[in-house]
This record gives C-alpha cells, sequence and structure tokens, in this order.
C-alpha cells in the first residue's frame, strides 16, 4: 500500500520535479487519448508547437488568448488563495462583457466610452459573484456550486440579450447586437488581434494584487482567512466581509476580461459560445499553476494561452473536436492537484 | 385533463430516471464522506460507452454492464487521487467532469448522429431506479453494511477504531457511485434518446449533486426531488412554445432552483443532516 508522511518543508528541487513530472504525465495521458481517437499524438504536438510558437501569427494568437486568462486567472489566484473556490469567471466573464457592451451602445460615445466600459464590466462581473460569496459566507452553501449553475444562468441571461431586446438592427437572422461605434473599439498591435491595453491591465493587476496580498494588512487579513479560518475566527478577523471582497475582486477581473473581448475582438456582443472559449475553466489551471502568487500568473496565462490557441489549431488543421480542450483541461487540473499532494508529502510503500 | 395529467406523470418520471440514478450514486459517496463533483463526466463516458457497445455488439445488458464499470473506472480515479494522494476532492471531481466530458466528446465523434435500431426500453431504468432507492433506504438503515458506510461519513475515527477500514469502504462508495452514474448515462443513450450527441448529459449530473442536499441525503425522499425536478424539465418543454416567457428563462430555470434550493437549505440549516464527516479526508493519527 503507498501511504503518505508530511513533509513540511519540501525542497524546492523536488517541488519543481514534481511539478515537471506531472505535466509530462498529463501530456502522455492526452496523448494516449489523441491516439484513441486516431490521430497520433506525436503529429498533434508537432502541430501545435509549430502552429504557435513558431511563427508571428501563431505568437499572436497565443498572446490574444493569454490576454483574458492573466485577468481571470490573477483574480481566481487570490480567491483560491482565500480558498474560496470560484469556478464562476465564465459568467462574470460574460456578464462583464454585456455590461461592457450596454455603455458602448446605449451611452454616447465619447473618450470616455472605453474606461465606463472596463468599469461597468468590472462592477457587473463582481456584482455576479455576489448571490454566491454572499452565501458561501453567511450560510455556508459551497461556492463551487452555486458559482457553477451561475455560469449557465448568465450563459442564458447573454442568449436571451442578444436574440431578444438587444438584437442588432443592421444584421438580420443573426444573434448578436449591432457593432460598437468606434471610440468604443480597442487599439490593436499591428494587424494581429492583440488587444494590447488589456494585455497592460492585465498585468498591471496580476502585479498590483500580488502586492495586495504580501504587502498590505489586508492582504494578510486574506492569508489568515485562506490558511486557517479558525484562526481567523479567533482574532476576530472580519471573515464573511473577506470572502464577500475576494469574490468581488476575482468577479471584477474576470469581468474586466470580457469587456477586453467585446472590445478588442468582437466590437459587439454575441452568442456567449463564441464570446467566451472556456477562459473561465482554463484560467482555473492558470491560477492552480500559480499556487497562490497572482504574479505568477504572468508565467503560467501564457502557457495555457498556448494550449487555447494549440487546441484551435488541432480543431482547424486535424479536425478534432473542440472536446480536445476538456481532455488537456481535465487531466492538466487532476495532475496537478495529485503533484501538490506528492510535493507536500513523502510517499512511503508499505507492506 | 387525468389524461394529461397522466401524461405528464410519466414524462416527469422518465425525465427523472437518470436523475434518480445519478443522485443515489452522488449520495451513497456522501453518506461515506466523500465528496465527488465529476458526475457529469462519469455520466458522459457511460453514455458513450454504452452507445458504442451497444452499436457494435448489438448487446443492451452488455451495453449498460459496461457502462456501470466504465463509470466506476473513471470514479476510482477520482478516489485514487483525493483518497490515497489526498488531493483537493472538490477540484478532483471537477476535473473528472472536465476530462469525462473531454473524452466522450473527442471518442464518440464516430458516432454523433448515428441512431440506435432497437432502443433500450425506458420502463425497466425508472422500474430498477425506483427499486433501488428503497433497497439502499433498507440498506442504510437496516443492514450492519449500512451502519459501517454511515459511520465511516458521520466519524470515521471511531469507525476506524472499531476495526473497520476506512479508505476501503470509501474506495468501494465511490466506485457505487460511478456505477450509477455510469447507468444514468446508459439510459440517456440506449433508452431516452438512442443516439449520441455531445453534451447529451446536459448539466444533469451537477443537478444531481445539489438535489443530495435538497432531500437531505435520503433516498426515498430522492425519489420525490428527481419526479419534481422531472416535472419541472416538462414544464420547460411543454410551455416553451404555448406563452411568451422567454426560452431562456426555462432553459435557466433549473440551474436557478439548484441556486435557491442551496440557499433554502443553508438558512434552514438542514445542512445539520450532512454527514458529518462530508469532504473531510480521514488519515489515521493525524486531526
Amino acid at each position: 500500500m503507498i501511504r503518505l508522511e508530511q513533509d513540511p518543508l519540501p525542497r524546492r528541487a523536488k517541488v519543481l520535479g514534481v511539478y515537471l513530472g506531472v505535466l509530462a504525465l498529463a501530456f502522455t495521458l492526452a496523448g494516449a487519448v489523441f491516439a484513441a481517437y486516431g490521430v497520433g499524438p506525436l503529429e498533434a504536438y508537432g502541430t501545435l508547437l509549430e502552429g504557435t510558437l513558431a511563427d508571428g501569427q501563431g505568437l499572436a494568437e497565443v498572446l490574444r488568448r493569454t490576454i483574458p486568462l492573466l485577468l481571470i486567472g490573477s483574480g481566481l489566484t487570490l480567491a483560491f488563495r482565500v480558498s474560496f473556490f470560484n469556478i464562476g469567471a465564465e459568467g462574470q466573464l460574460l456578464l462583464g462583457a454585456a455590461a461592457g457592451s450596454a455603455v458602448a451602445l446605449f451611452v454616447p460615445s465619447s473618450a470616455l466610452s472605453l474606461p465606463l466600459m472596463f468599469l461597468a464590466g468590472a462592477v457587473a462581473g463582481g456584482l455576479w459573484t455576489l448571490p454566491a460569496a454572499w452565501l458561501r459566507a453567511r450560510v455556508d452553501v459551497n461556492e463551487i456550486l452555486t458559482t457553477l449553475m451561475l455560469n449557465a444562468v448568465a450563459g442564458s441571461l447573454v442568449l436571451y440579450l442578444v436574440s431578444g431586446p438587444w438584437r442588432g438592427e443592421q444584421v438580420q437572422g443573426y444573434t448578436y447586437t449591432d457593432e460598437f461605434p468606434a471610440p468604443a473599439w480597442l487599439p490593436l498591435l499591428g494587424d494581429s488581434l492583440v488587444h494590447w491595453p488589456t494585455l497592460a491591465l492585465g498585468a498591471v493587476l496580476a502585479v498590483a494584487l500580488q502586492v495586495l496580498l504580501t504587502r498590505t494588512p489586508l492582504g494578510y487579513e486574506l492569508r489568515v482567512v485562506g490558511a486557517s479560518p479558525r484562526a481567523a475566527r479567533y482574532v476576530g478577523m472580519p471573515i464573511p466581509r473577506v470572502v464577500l471582497l475576494t469574490g468581488l475582486l476575482s468577479g471584477g477581473a474576470a469581468g474586466l476580461a470580457g469587456v477586453g473581448e467585446v472590445a478588442g475582438i468582437h466590437h459587439r456582443l454575441l452568442d456567449p459560445s463564441q464570446l467566451s472559449l472556456g477562459y473561465g475553466f482554463t484560467a482555473i489551471i492558470v491560477a492552480w499553476l500559480a499556487r497562490g502568487h497572482p504574479a505568477l500568473v504572468l508565467l503560467t496565462a501564457p502557457l495555457m494561452g498556448v494550449i487555447l490557441a494549440g487546441g484551435d489549431l488541432l480543431k482547424i488543421s486535424l479536425n478534432m473536436p473542440f472536446r480536445v480542450i476538456d481532455v488537456f483541461s481535465g487531466l492538466m487540473l487532476l495532475c496537478l492537484i495529485a503533484g501538490e499532494s506528492l510535493a507536500r508529502y513523502r510517499v512511503r510503500w508499505s507492506p | 385533463m387525468i389524461e394529461e395529467l397522466l401524461q405528464a406523470l410519466a414524462r416527469a418520471l422518465s425525465f427523472g430516471t437518470p436523475l434518480l440514478l445519478a443522485t443515489l450514486g452522488v449520495l451513497v459517496n456522501e453518506r461515506a464522506g466523500v465528496v465527488n463533483l465529476g458526475v457529469e463526466g462519469m455520466m458522459a463516458v457511460g453514455a458513450l460507452a454504452a452507445f458504442g457497445v451497444a452499436s457494435e455488439a448489438e448487446s443492451l445488458s452488455l451495453a449498460v454492464g459496461l457502462a456501470m464499470a466504465v463509470g466506476a473506472l473513471a470514479a476510482l480515479l477520482h478516489g485514487f487521487v483525493t483518497l490515497t494522494l489526498r488531493a483537493n476532492a472538490y477540484v478532483s471531481g471537477l476535473a473528472l467532469a472536465m476530462l469525462g466530458l473531454g473524452v466522450a466528446g473527442l471518442l464518440g465523434k464516430r458516432y454523433e448522429g448515428a441512431i440506435l435500431f432497437e432502443p433500450a426500453p425506458e420502463l425497466p431504468f425508472t422500474v430498477a431506479a425506483g427499486v433501488l432507492a428503497v433497497l439502499l433506504w433498507a440498506f442504510l438503515h437496516a443492514t450492519r453494511p449500512g451502519l459501517v458506510l454511515r459511520s465511516v461519513g458521520e466519524n470515521p475515527a471511531a469507525a476506524d477504531v472499531l476495526g473497520v477500514n476506512v479508505v476501503a469502504v470509501r474506495y468501494g462508495a465511490v466506485a457505487f457511485g460511478g456505477a450509477l452514474a455510469g447507468l444514468a448515462g446508459a439510459f440517456l443513450s440506449l433508452a431516452y434518446r438512442p443516439a449520441w450527441t455531445d453534451g447529451m448529459t446536459a448539466g444533469l449530473g451537477w443537478i444531481a449533486v445539489a438535489l443530495v442536499i435538497f432531500v437531505g441525503w435520503s433516498p426515498l425522499r430522492a425519489v420525490l426531488g428527481s419526479v419534481f425536478f422531472g416535472l419541472l424539465y416538462y414544464l420547460q418543454f411543454r410551455l416553451q412554445d404555448q406563452s411568451h416567457i422567454p426560452t431562456e428563462l426555462f432553459a435557466a430555470m433549473p440551474y436557478l432552483l439548484v441556486i435557491v434550493v442551496l440557499a433554502l437549505a443553508g438558512l434552514r440549516r438542514t445542512q445539520g443532516s450532512a454527514p458529518a464527516a462530508l469532504g473531510r479526508p480521514y488519515h489515521r493519527g493525524e486531526r
């Protein structure tokens, strides 16, 4: 039988080794699934790497996918540090996108349009976590279930808006809104789809949340509540307030990502299934990999950006279904949490 | 009028069947103290396995058996990661849900759009689910193994002192839960809609997770709970073409209801009836 003993201070080399090992395992297992589907794993990974890292257009695609992952991921890293398992970033992104679109479509456009859109998106995304955060803080309802359910509700809401009251007049028969006026468009990097202001916003947020967490009294409270709610209660820390704040911050970050997508790429609100490509779920892995340090998301978001952009390539050039991303995500997440255990414990064989 | 009511009830029972099967699986898991959010993924691989076997080997009983085995196997993966490696059960379950949906969607592509020429009848599944609920109730409350299972979920340390192998019991409960999720999937792809389509589990697995809380971890109340949700699904389709209420509201209804149910359960503190050690890993000699 396998027995585990606590390893209170694992060596850094061991932690790194374990993580590289489990990532390799995840890729091997995903390769096995590809083989069962009928695509050689080497062919799949070759296509994935060549199309993402080996040419300029591919790199731009990776960067474009990195933007929402950066924003959502740094918010989720903070939330996970506080043990608030926000699985609802997908819905919070949609709500942010809808609020940003409302500003773009219904508020007279000016130089203030874009800042207002981001503000509205952050507020809407944050508020969308409020029911889940409140229920968790006040009556101890599991937030994983509530945030997940709110994803489905948000999807229905956006679908209703784009096919009902907000449906565009310029387009016939499509479920999206009219195009935003020009002041609501984000500038792009060259002829790519990289909306750099959102990218900068994501980088700044990652660093800012890191500073908040490690250098401020509030960050200290967050860390204590996350590490030991009992200790936090004992010293009289306002746990419900901390949980609510964490929900608002992580939801707000996802809302910003939603505004980036509509203002940077689509220039209209559209069908929820085309608006987010699983960013909310992929960002969970981004956050888990960052191990509680929002600044580390600057490394882990591009890594998952490669996977998302690569998944797109597999879909197009090898004609694979979009579920390949779920295979990657599920395996990575499973291997990562197993790896976290392996790093924290010493494995012993006992007869 | 009577006829219409009977028809509504019949459809509610049919909609409620996969829900009841999956719910009973989650219920046994949780009575043993284990949380597994991967139901949706286990249902998806079960549905695909059943459909694949039924269309290649044309044996319905083999299809059902294999769906249950595949569901149990997927659940054991969760068991290994959470019970042996002691990883976070909530995240592991979420990963299993993604993985199951992903694998089923990928490997099922070759069956997309195919239909089963000899679909399985719905009734045996519905009857089996109802009988199972009664049997499980009797098992949990009137037999010694049932008592052992409950004690592992309520107070693993005490069970351990009495010589119960806590981890082994939990592994067994997890495998059973997976097998029932697989069976629920088989109902969907063999009987309810004798075809394979990606995403045909349609969130039922998540509703099952919430339904267990709603029914207070009681197998008998699970029957009523799944018929109620079944009725809701029926109404969703029935009212869609008859009213001016946007269809999206009906689509969102089950999810909204789950949130309301969880909120009410929280506010009324019925979570007091939850197994005391639910979601808490047990390690001998550690507190």
